[in-house]
C-alpha cells in the first residue's frame, strides 16, 4: 500500500490491530511505517501509550533500526550495497559517482524530493555486485549510469 | 573524619540458601548459590576490574573488563554474568587477562577527553580507577579518529548535567532508570558507534525523566554529575543522616566541604531506601541556606507593627514573660503548644513536656490531627497499635497491592519504586482512588482494577469488598477463629452481608460498577498474600477513622495480616510524623499513646518531671482555634507548623490567629502562620541538629548534624530555653538524653539509645526487652491487643454534598516536585516542575463552562473562594476536579470547610462541593490576604549604630 499523509486515526487503529501480539513494537512499528513511510514523533507517544512503555524505549527501538525511518523518504529509495564483497568491485567509487551525480549524501533526498539515497549492508546478491535496490527492487552489476537514469525516470505508477 | 566508603560488590547478592565453594586465585571462598564470581571475588577481599557492574543493578557483561579464567573452561568469561560453581578455580589476575584489560581500556580511552585535571569527577571516577587498575600506559589508536568528544552537554535539569562526550555507555544509567526507579525514561539511542545514552528524543526536563537521581548515582564517569559538585568540587567527609521530606525516611550521605553540603548521596546501608532517592532528598536541600531564612529573633508588640531583630535572651525572657502574663490574666489553660511533624522526636518530645510540665494544661496537638490522626485512632481500636503493621521490604512478597487513597509516585516516591519493582515481577494491584494516579497505568505497570469513586464514599466502596468476601465464602476463618474475637466477627459479618452494603446497591453512590468490586474483593482474598497500602484520601475524611477501621477488618478477615507481604499500612506524609504522635503530641496521650486519664502512667510522668499533671485532655488544635476566636485561648507556642497555609478554612484560622495575644513561631523562614505572630524565634534545619526521625514503618533513624545552627541553637534549645525562663529547668546537654529519657518513660521505646542506633543503624519499635532489635513486622503470633477486634462500620455520607450551586467535589494532593506547604520546595529549583498550583478538571466540565487549558478559574466552595489556572484532563472522573496546596498564593485552603473526622477531627480535605468559573483574577480574599500579608511581614531596618 503506497504511504499516505498522517492521520493519528488511523495510526490508531494500526496500532490497535497490532497490540495483542507478543513483543507487539516491531509488528506495530512495521506496520506504521508501511502506512505513513515513516514514524512520526507523534507515533511514538502512541505506541509508548498503547503499549504501556515509555517514550524513551520506544525511541530506543526506532533508532536502533536504520530502515524505520523519521521523516518522510523521496518519491523513490535508492539503496546502495557498502559490503566488502560489492566494495571489492567499486562499490564506494559508484556510491561516490552516484552521490556527486544526485547531490546528496547517505540519508538523504534530492531537492525535488525523488530519490532518497540510503546506504545497505548486504542485499545477498555478492554474485552480481556491485547491487543495489530500488524502491525493493534488486538491481544487480550496477553502474553509476544505469542508476541515474533510473533516478531520473518517471516515477512508476503501480510499482512498489 | 573523611568520606564514608561503601563497597560495590557488583552484582546484588544472591539469595539462595545452599552455599557453593570454589577458589579465586588460591584462596577457598564459600557464598550462596547463584552468586556472580565478581561478587564471591569481592567477598572475599579480591576487586576485579569493572566497569558496567554495580551491585545496584543486575549484571550486563557489556564492558569486558571483568574478565577471568576459569580452570577447565576455554576462554574468558566476564564474572560479573558467571555464577560461582562448586569446587570452581579462578583466576583473575594472569597475563592474559592484564593483556585484554589493557586492550580494553585502551579503546574505552581512545574516545574519552583527556581533561582529568580539571573533570569535575577528578577523584571520584571508575574509568580512572580502573585505568590505574589496569595499568594503562598509552593507547596506540591516537585521539585523531572519529569519535564522540564535541558531542553537545544537556545541562537542562536543574540539577545535573549530561556530557555524552565522557560516555562510556556502559548502560548503568539506562538499567538504574529501569531497575531501580522503574521510570525507563533512559534508553540507547541508535546503534554502534552512534550508540548514545538518551533521555527519550529531547532533552533531560522535557522527558520522562523524575529526577530521582538513580542515573547520577550510578554513572562511573562524569558523563552524569551533579551540578553542585561541578560548582564546588568534590566533598571531603560525609555524614549518615536521614532525610527530612516525606515519611519514607531515606538514609542520606551528606557529603560535606567544611560546612558546606556537597550533595547528598543515598545511602545503600539505609534500611527504608537501600540506596534510592527522589528528586527531594536527593536535590532539593538548598532550601537550608537560602536568602530567606531567618537567623534572628524578633518581636513585635502588634501583628501589624514591623518587626524587630533582638537576641535571643531578649526574645526568650519576652516569651515567656507573656506566656506568665496570660496565665495570669486568663487562667492556666489560656496557653498551649503545636509540635512539629518536621521535627526531631526529642524536640517533641521536649514541646510537649514543655506545655504539660510547665504551661500546667494538656493543651498541645501536632499536624498529625490533620492528616493521619485516624490511623493512629482506627489502627490501635482494632490491632492495638497506632502503626503501620509491616516495614517497607515487607512489599517484596506481597502478591496483591491495594492501594486506597495514596498516590506513592508522588507523595512516597521511594517507596513507590520498590512496589512498582515487585508489581514488574508480576504482583497484581488494585487502586481505589477518585484520580487516576500514576499507578494506574505507567510503564511495565498496569493496575488490574482501578476503581474510581466519588470522593467521600470510601467507607461504602470497603463495606462492598466485604460483603463479597462475606457473601462469597472467602473469609480466613482459621485465621479469624485464631486471631480474633468471633462474636464480634459474626456481628461484623451479619452486618457487611446485608444488602445494602453489596456491590450493586453501592455501585450507584461510588460510581463505580459492582462487577468490578466483586472481581477487585476476590483478587484481594484470594490472590496470596494481600498487602494494604493508603493515605490521605483514606483519612481526612468526615469517616477517615471509620475506613481505617474498615481496612483492618478486610485484612483479618482475609488473614492478611502477621507476616511479611500483607498488612495495613499508612503511608505517612511527613519526615516524622509517626514520631511526633509517638512521642505524645496529643492533648489526649503521653509518649506511647497512653492516656492522660491514666494514672499509673500520671504518676510515672509526675515523678520523672516532679510536677502535678492534668488528667483531662487539652485542646486540639480546631479547638484552639475556637477557644481563640471565643476569647478563651490566647498564646500559643508552634513550632515548625503553618496552620494558616495548612490547616482547613483559612479565613477562620487566620480569625483564631489574629485574636491571639502571644503567637510565638518557631520556623525555618516566616511562614504564613508567621504574619500573625508576636515572637518569631528562627528554627533549625536538618542538617542543624542532632536527633531522631520515626518513618511510616516505624523506623527510627538517626539525624545527624552536620553544620552549626545558622541562627545559633537548634530548636530544642529553644525549647529549653522556654522553660528555664518560665522557671522550669530541663537538664539536657545533647538530644540522646532526651532519647533516654523517652526510652525511660516509654515501654515501646524502653530499648532505643544512640549507642543502639549506631550499631544497627536504624530499629523499628516496639524495640525493648521483648524485641531488642525491634520490630519490623507486627501483630505475628497475635494482636498486640489481644483478639483483633472487628468493628462495625456503617457508612454515613459527609453533610458536605454537591448541589446546584455546587456541582462539582473538589479533592485535593500533592505532586513529586513539591513538598506539602512548599515552604522548603518552593525555595528550590523544583519549582522548575511545578511553579503554581493548578486545577484538574475533565474535559466535560470544563466545556460545559467554557474553561479552556491554562484559563484562571475561581473555585468556590461555601467557605471561601480562590483563583488558580485550569488544566483540563481526563485523570479526574467528571463531577471531579483535583488540585495541589503546595502554594500559599493559591491557598485552597480557603476553600475547604469544617467538617471533619467524627473520631479524630481530622480535617475532610479531600471532600468540599465546589463551583468552577472562569475568573478574571484573584478572588476577594486573596487581594485582602496579599495586602494583609505584605503589611504583616515588614521588618524594620536597624538603626544605625
Amino acid at each position: 500500500m503506497p504511504a499516505t499523509a498522517w492521520d493519528e486515526t488511523r495510526a490508531q487503529a494500526i496500532i490497535d490491530a497490532h497490540k495483542a501480539t507478543d513483543g507487539a513494537a516491531l509488528p506495530v512499528l512495521h506496520a506504521l511505517q508501511a502506512a505513513f513511510g515513516f514514524i512520526a514523533d507523534r507515533a511514538i507517544e502512541m505506541v509508548a501509550d498503547t503499549l504501556n512503555l515509555s517514550r524513551a524505549e520506544v525511541h530506543g527501538v526506532v533508532s536502533f533500526y536504520h530502515d524505520f525511518r523519521r521523516a518522510p523518504a523521496g518519491a523513490h529509495v535508492l539503496k546502495l550495497c557498502r559490503s566488502e564483497a560489492c566494495q571489492a568491485v567499486g562499490a564506494d567509487k559508484l556510491a561516490a559517482e552516484v552521490r556527486g551525480a544526485l547531490n546528496v549524501d547517505w540519508h538523504e533526498t534530492t531537492a525535488d524530493g525523488r530519490i532518497t539515497l540510503e546506504p545497505v549492508f548486504c542485499l545477498g546478491l555478492c554474485s552480481c555486485a556491485p547491487s543495489a535496490m530500488f524502491d525493493g527492487r534488486p538491481i544487480g552489476r550496477a553502474d553509476a549510469k544505469g542508476l541515474t537514469a533510473l533516478a531520473q525516470e518517471k516515477p512508476m505508477s503501480g510499482k512498489a | 573524619m573523611g568520606l564514608v566508603q561503601e563497597t560495590d560488590y557488583g552484582t546484588p547478592a544472591a539469595t539462595a540458601t545452599e552455599m557453593v565453594t570454589l577458589t579465586i586465585d588460591g584462596a577457598a571462598v564459600t557464598v550462596p548459590a547463584g552468586t556472580s564470581i565478581m561478587r564471591a571475588a569481592m567477598d572475599s577481599g579480591v576487586a576485579i576490574p569493572k566497569l558496567c557492574a554495580t551491585d545496584s543493578l543486575n549484571a550486563f557483561g557489556s564492558c569486558r573488563l571483568c574478565l577471568v579464567e576459569i580452570a577447565g573452561r576455554n576462554g574468558t568469561p566476564a564474572s560479573c554474568t558467571t555464577p560461582v560453581a562448586a569446587g570452581m578455580q579462578v583466576s583473575t589476575q594472569t597475563p592474559t587477562l592484564k593483556k585484554l584489560r589493557r586492550g580494553v581500556m585502551e579503546l574505552y580511552i581512545s574516545d574519552h577527553p583527556l581533561d582529568c585535571l580539571t573533570c569535575a569527577a577528578n577523584g571520584d571516577c571508575e574509568l580512572q580507577d580502573m585505568a590505574g587498575a589496569v595499568g594503562l600506559r598509552d593507547v596506540r589508536y591516537g585521539f585523531e579518529g572519529e569519535n564522540h568528544l564535541t558531542a553537545p552537554k544537556d545541562i537542562s535539569n536543574p540539577y545535573f548535567d549530561f556530557d555524552p562526550s565522557k560516555c562510556i555507555v556502559c548502560s548503568r544509567c539506562v538499567r538504574a532508570c529501569e531497575e531501580t526507579q522503574g521510570t525507563f525514561a533512559l534508553t540507547i539511542q541508535g546503534r554502534g558507534f552512534e550508540s548514545k545514552v538518551a533521555p527519550g528524543m529531547g532533552e533531560f526536563l522535557k522527558s520522562e525523566c523524575v529526577s530521582c537521581g538513580a542515573c547520577v548515582q550510578a554513572c562511573p564517569t562524569a558523563t552524569l554529575i551533579e551540578k553542585s559538585v561541578v560548582e564546588t568540587g568534590q566533598p571531603e567527609h560525609s555524614v549518615v543522616t536521614t532525610c527530612a521530606y516525606c515519611g519514607v525516611g531515606c538514609a542520606f550521605k551528606a557529603e560535606m566541604r567544611g560546612n558546606e553540603v556537597v550533595r547528598m548521596v543515598p545511602y545503600k546501608d539505609g534500611k527504608a531506601n537501600h540506596g534510592h532517592s527522589c528528586v527531594k532528598g536527593r536535590f532539593a536541600w538548598g532550601y537550608a541556606t537560602h536568602k530567606d531564612r531567618i537567623t534572628k529573633p524578633m518581636i513585635r508588640a502588634k501583628i501589624t507593627d514591623p518587626w524587630r531583630e533582638v537576641s535571643w535572651d531578649e526574645a526568650i525572657a519576652h516569651t515567656a514573660s507573656e506566656f506568665l502574663r496570660i496565665q495570669k490574666t486568663y487562667g492556666k489553660g489560656a496557653i498551649g503548644g503545636i509540635t512539629s511533624s518536621r521535627c526531631t522526636n526529642e524536640e517533641t518530645y521536649l514541646v510537649q513536656k514543655l506545655v504539660r510540665a510547665v504551661f500546667g494544661n494538656n493543651n498541645v496537638d501536632t499536624c498529625a490531627r490533620v492528616c493521619h490522626s485516624p490511623t493512629g485512632y482506627g489502627l490501635k481500636t482494632t490491632f492495638g497499635t497506632s502503626a503501620g503493621t509491616q516495614d517497607f521490604d515487607s512489599v517484596d512478597e506481597a502478591d496483591v497491592i491495594v492501594v486506597i487513597g495514596a498516590n506513592p509516585t508522588d507523595g512516597h516516591p521511594v517507596f513507590a519504586a520498590r512496589m512498582k519493582k515487585r508489581l514488574r515481577e508480576g504482583a497484581r494491584l488494585i487502586v481505589i482512588d477518585p484520580r487516576r494516579i500514576d499507578l494506574v497505568r505507567t510503564p511495565h505497570v498496569e493496575a488490574d482494577y482501578h476503581l474510581p469513586l466519588l470522593p467521600g464514599t470510601n467507607v461504602a466502596m470497603a463495606n462492598a469488598l466485604a460483603h463479597v468476601i462475606v457473601t462469597e465464602g472467602l473469609v480466613n476463618e482459621t485465621f479469624v477463629r485464631e486471631r480474633c474475637d468471633w462474636d464480634e466477627f459474626q456481628s461484623w459479618a451479619a452486618f457487611v452481608a446485608q444488602a445494602h452494603n453489596s456491590p450493586e446497591a453501592v455501585a450507584g453512590m461510588t460510581g463505580v460498577p459492582a462487577e468490578n468490586i466483586r472481581k477487585a474483593a476476590r483478587l484481594y482474598a484470594t490472590g496470596g498474600n494481600g498487602a494494604i497500602y493508603y493515605g490521605l484520601g483514606v483519612t481526612e475524611h468526615s469517616q477517615g477513622t471509620t475506613m481505617v477501621m474498615c481496612m483492618a477488618n478486610l485484612a483479618m478477615a482475609t488473614g492478611n495480616i502477621g507476616r511479611r507481604g500483607v498488612g495495613v499500612n499508612p503511608l505517612r506524609g511527613q519526615n516524622n510524623v509517626q514520631g511526633s504522635c509517638d512521642m505524645g503530641s496529643f492533648p489526649h496521650e503521653f509518649s506511647g499513646y497512653r492516656h492522660v486519664s491514666d494514672a499509673a502512667t500520671r504518676t510515672m510522668f509526675e515523678s520523672l518531671w516532679g510536677v502535678a499533671l492534668e488528667s483531662e485532655p487539652g485542646l486540639r488544635i480546631p479547638n484552639m482555634f475556637d477557644a481563640a476566636v471565643d476569647g478563651s485561648f490566647k498564646g500559643l507556642y508552634v513550632q515548625g507548623e503553618d496552620m494558616v497555609q495548612s490547616d482547613p478554612e483559612t479565613a477562620h484560622v487566620v480569625a483564631g490567629m489574629s485574636a491571639l495575644e502571644c503567637l510565638v513561631v518557631q520556623d525555618l523562614f516566616l511562614n504564613e502562620t508567621a504574619k500573625f505572630a508576636h515572637v518569631f524565634l528562627p528554627g533549625s534545619s536538618f542538617l542543624e541538629k542532632d536527633g531522631t526521625f520515626t518513618n511510616a514503618e516505624r523506623r527510627i533513624s538517626r539525624v545527624r548534624k552536620v553544620m552549626p545552627p545558622l541562627a545559633g541553637k537548634a530548636d530544642w534549645e529553644t525549647t529549653l530555653a522556654i522553660a528555664k525562663a518560665m522557671g522550669f529547668a530541663m537538664h539536657y546537654s545533647h538530644p540522646s538524653e532526651i532519647m533516654d529519657e523517652i526510652a525511660t518513660a516509654t515501654p515501646t521505646f524502653a530499648g532505643v539509645s544512640y549507642k543502639k542506633l549506631d550499631e544497627l543503624g536504624s530499629v523499628q519499635w516496639p524495640c525493648n526487652d521483648k524485641a531488642e532489635a525491634g520490630t519490623p513486622i507486627m501483630h505475628i503470633d497475635g494482636f498486640v491487643r489481644g483478639k483483633g477486634k472487628f468493628v462495625i462500620t456503617e457508612y454515613v455520607p459527609t453533610d458536605e454534598r454537591t448541589s446546584a450551586r455546587f456541582p462539582l467535589l473538589l479533592t485535593t494532593g500533592r505532586i513529586l516536585s513539591q513538598y506539602n506547604v512548599g515552604a522548603q520546595t518552593r525555595r528550590t529549583q523544583n519549582v522548575v516542575w511545578h511553579e503554581e498550583d493548578r486545577l484538574e478538571i475533565h474535559p466535560f466540565d470544563a466545556e460545559s463552562r467554557g474553561v479552556r487549558e491554562g484559563d484562571l478559574v475561581k473555585v468556590q466552595s461555601r467557605a471561601g473562594a480562590t483563583s488558580l489556572r485550569a488544566r483540563i484532563t481526563d485523570r479526574v472522573a467528571p463531577g471531579v476536579v483535583y488540585t495541589t496546596f503546595h502554594h500559599p498564593d493559591t491557598q485552597i485552603n480557603v476553600v475547604t470547610t469544617d467538617y471533619s473526622d467524627w473520631a479524630t477531627n481530622c480535617p475532610e480535605y479531600k471532600v468540599t462541593a465546589v463551583q468552577v468559573l472562569l475568573s478574571n483574577g484573584p478572588s476577594e480574599w486573596q487581594e485582602r490576604y496579599r495586602e494583609m500579608s505584605e503589611a504583616n511581614t515588614r521588618i524594620a531596618t536597624p538603626a544605625a549604630e
